[in-house]
């Protein structure tokens, strides 16, 4: 079987169009030499399009196991894979949670039965994700399933001392622990930011400082006790000054922004449609504005998607009866690519390192044989997405892979668009059609 | 008109053509026969999800009076704990043939889901949803006002008139209030001037972006600007601190005695309201907390008689919306 790839005219982080050829799942060569070695490899032409290093999601909710019915590992993957993603990271607030070696082990095994993605689990900081004792934090670091990254996502490490822990905890595995920054007591009952919007359509408020607050507390932690801290979902104006005075004093912390609070505005709840219930909850134009210009400037570090499936049931009510949460791997790239690109704010470069090389070490998967994150060069891993930055197109819910319909974009135009992802050499996605992928070998 | 959902959807003239509405219905109800023939066939559901009986009755006593069939639907608590969405509940209303839904929900923004999300064909009326709005109640305070302070011996409910020029003071719960919100909308739209006045606790983060003004001082705001009416809201008992019910818990203000000594209508600050002034609640009250029963009987109470008004601009409401929906919909 041919598992070789000739990728032909391909931009790499939009430079000069080149050649690469992929094949027994490295970059082998990039160049004239790699047409010239070719032989009989498959040709996919990628004159216009531009390679980037696989993406990588530090954020995504798979739902397996436990709520099936919104997302499984394989619907995910396949969908992260459509989106250009060659590996995600999975929150544990499943059911049972992830805060045991087992169920970060069934997930990460899960991930590698289907195929689409390389799937690494995040653990759980708190047992059962109640913020009152650490998880077996070392047994899932020193399982199968290598985790790296922990959180209680969905919810906040509030208790000051138990995330004290948690960050000195993680030093021994150099591990990190990703923040769901929400002051739960400034935010009983929320339903969307706190301001203008909310008062007039009489939603309970989420305020900005509940988010700020919480980071403020943390990174002042993460410097006292010398540890790595990493920001989930970043939304505000105030938290991305927090950010930028932290890394100014050297704090070890990173922080992610999600593709809809680069585009959305809380604006969208007046519609009452509780497609746009997220959490952390849309903000105002200006908050969009400066999470922009915070990701320009690398205080923001990575985008992530917090892809977040839920069934029509959950969604289909009124707005306070409806889950948070919205889909986004299929179409993460296409917004970073209106929001951030297309306006000037990023180049390619930037935006392999915002969705690739940067969460890849994060999450301490750029080292390796599976390493993700690494230069489109030879002797690196072949993982590679080709996109096509001329496209344009219109979301129809319908046709994205995810089990879940939940994305905020129906109808709207984005730009750009995945054609092909490669993992590890083998293609997952061509002509941005997914590539049903083998059957586990047992 | 196709629905009524929010107060800020009414511009002037279809908010005054609305009051002078309600104004002929109110003219019928003089009568001995009070019922009119023009709904006759139609059908209005009551869908209340959350407990109003004066609510409830009033929209009845509306629908029954113009003849139409009312079907009511208590469907108590919320929609998930009951086990049946607020989409298979609109489902089974439209099966039945709803030409009207009137409905009560304690989700804000559940009227507008019902509106726009194809599950029913009928109109829909907002009587009250969450925190957002009240529509038909700043329409009664709205008559009521005009009635009172627009009226004269030729024209006694001001036909015609809007509200401009006059001031309105709306006292207590703002943050938790759809009675305000639809007020500060609708009064503002009938040129009248309204003034919040509220703990700073209870005022909405974000209300500096209405078309009203706040205070924090209740003597101050009677005593400088002199209102021609003073609304006070229903302070909820979860709401209060101290020796509240929410024990514990985290109140708005400190003690119902801290709260009624600020912002409570006594017969003290009853006497500092100018002689034409007028004294509105939306009820239910809580006599002793929010307004003391001297404020409440004097004759300067106009309580009772915004239920009677109430019932006129309901069916003003549906005549409305389902009586002329040919000429009004496009």
């Amino acid at each position: 079987m041919s598992a070789t790839y000739l990728l032909r005219g391909a931009a790499p982080l939009g430079g000069d169009p080149t050649d690469l050829l992929l094949a027994d799942g490295r970059i082998v060569a990039v160049g004239a030499d790699a047409a010239r070695d070719a032989g009989d490899a498959e040709v996919v032409d990628a004159a216009g399009l531009v390679a980037l290093p696989g993406l990588v999601d530090l954020h995504t909710h798979l739902r397996e196991p436990g709520r099936e019915d919104a997302e499984t590992v394989a619907s995910g993957t396949r969908a992260a894979a459509l989106g250009g993603f060659t590996a995600v990271h999975a929150m544990a607030n499943t059911s049972p949670v992830a805060d045991t070696a087992g169920v970060v082990e069934q997930v990460w095994r899960l991930g590698r039965d289907a195929g689409w993605a390389d799937v690494l689990p995040v653990g759980a900081v708190s047992v059962g994700l109640a913020g009152e004792q650490l998880a077996e934090l070392g047994a899932m670091a020193h399982s199968a399933a290598r985790v790296r990254v922990f959180s209680d996502d969905g919810k906040c490490v509030h208790d000051p001392v138990l995330m004290r822990r948690a960050l000195e905890y993680v030093k021994a595995f150099d591990g990190v622990i990703a923040q769901h920054a929400q002051e739960p007591r400034l935010t009983v009952g929320a339903q969307m930011h706190e301001g203008v919007v909310s008062a007039d359509v009489g939603l309970a408020g989420w305020p900005a400082v509940a988010e700020e607050a919480i980071i403020a507390r943390d990174v002042l932690l993460a410097e006292h006790v010398g540890s790595r801290l990493h920001v989930c979902h970043l939304s505000t104006a105030g938290s991305v000054e927090i950010l930028r005075w932290a890394k100014s004093r050297g704090i070890d912390v990173t922080a992610e922004v999600t593709p809809h609070h680069l585009l959305l505005t809380d604006e969208l709840a007046r519609t009452y449609d509780p497609l746009y219930k997220v959490n952390p909850p849309l903000r105002t134009d200006a908050d969009v504005m400066a999470v922009r210009a915070g990701l320009a400037d690398g205080t923001i570090d990575i985008v992530a998607t917090d892809h977040a499936p839920h069934t029509r049931e959950d969604k289909d009510c009124e707005w306070a009866a409806a889950a948070f949460g919205m889909t986004g791997l299929e179409t993460a790239l296409s917004v970073v690519q209106t929001t951030m690109v297309d306006t000037g704010l990023l180049g390619w470069a930037d935006v392999a390192r915002v969705l690739s090389t940067a969460p890849a070490r994060i999450g301490r998967i750029d080292t390796g044989e599976r390493a993700h994150g690494r230069p489109l060069a030879v002797g690196e891993p072949a993982n590679v997405t080709l996109i096509d930055p001329a496209a344009r197109w219109t979301v129809d819910p319908a046709a994205l892979a995810s089990a879940s319909r939940n994305t905020p974009y129906g109808g709207r135009e984005l730009g750009g668009r995945v054609v092909a992802t490669f993992l590890r050499g083998r293609p997952t996605v061509l002509d941005a059609v997914a590539v049903p992928q083998p059957a586990p070998a047992r | 008109m196709r629905h009524l959902l929010s107060a800020a959807d009414l511009d002037r003239a279809t908010a005054v053509h609305l009051l002078d509405t309600a104004s002929q219905m109110a003219a019928t109800q003089a009568r001995e026969i009070k019922k009119l023939p023009t709904l006759r066939g139609r059908t209005v559901v009551n869908l209340f999800f959350e407990d109003s009986t004066r609510t409830r009755i009033s929209f009845e006593a509306a629908a029954k009076r113009l003849s139409a069939d009312v079907i009511n639907f208590s469907a108590k608590g919320s929609s998930v704990s009951k086990g049946e969405s607020l989409k298979d509940t609109a489902l089974t209303l439209q099966a039945m043939g709803a030409d009207a839904v009137v409905v009560r929900h304690q989700a804000s923004g559940a009227p507008h889901r019902l509106a726009h999300s194809g599950w029913v064909d009928g109109a829909v009326v907002n009587a009250g949803d969450g925190t957002h709005q009240h529509p038909t109640q700043a329409l009664l305070d709205a008559f009521t006002l005009r009635r009172h302070l627009r009226g004269d011996a030729d024209n006694p409910d001001g036909v015609g008139l809007d509200l401009t020029g006059l001031h309105v003071a709306i006292v207590g719960d703002v943050l938790h209030s759809r009675v305000a919100r639809s007020n500060v909308n609708l009064l503002h739209t009938l040129g009248a001037e309204v003034t919040l006045v509220a703990p700073p606790t209870l005022v909405p983060v974000g209300a500096e972006s209405w078309t009203s003004r706040t205070s924090y001082h209740l003597d101050q705001v009677l005593a400088d600007q002199q209102p021609d009416a003073i609304m006070m809201l229903r302070v909820q008992r979860e709401r209060m601190g101290g020796d509240g019910t929410g024990a514990g818990r985290t109140g708005f203000f400190p003690s119902p005695l801290e709260y009624t000594r600020a912002y409570g209508l006594d017969a003290r600050r009853l006497a500092l309201l100018p002689e034409h002034a007028i004294v509105m609640h939306p009820g239910p009250m809580n006599r002793g907390l929010e307004i003391s029963a001297d404020a409440a009987d004097s004759p300067r109470a106009v309580i009772v008689e915004q239920v009677a008004n109430g019932v006129a601009v309901r069916m003003a409401v549906l005549y409305l919306l389902l009586a002329k929906e040919k000429e009004t919909t496009p």
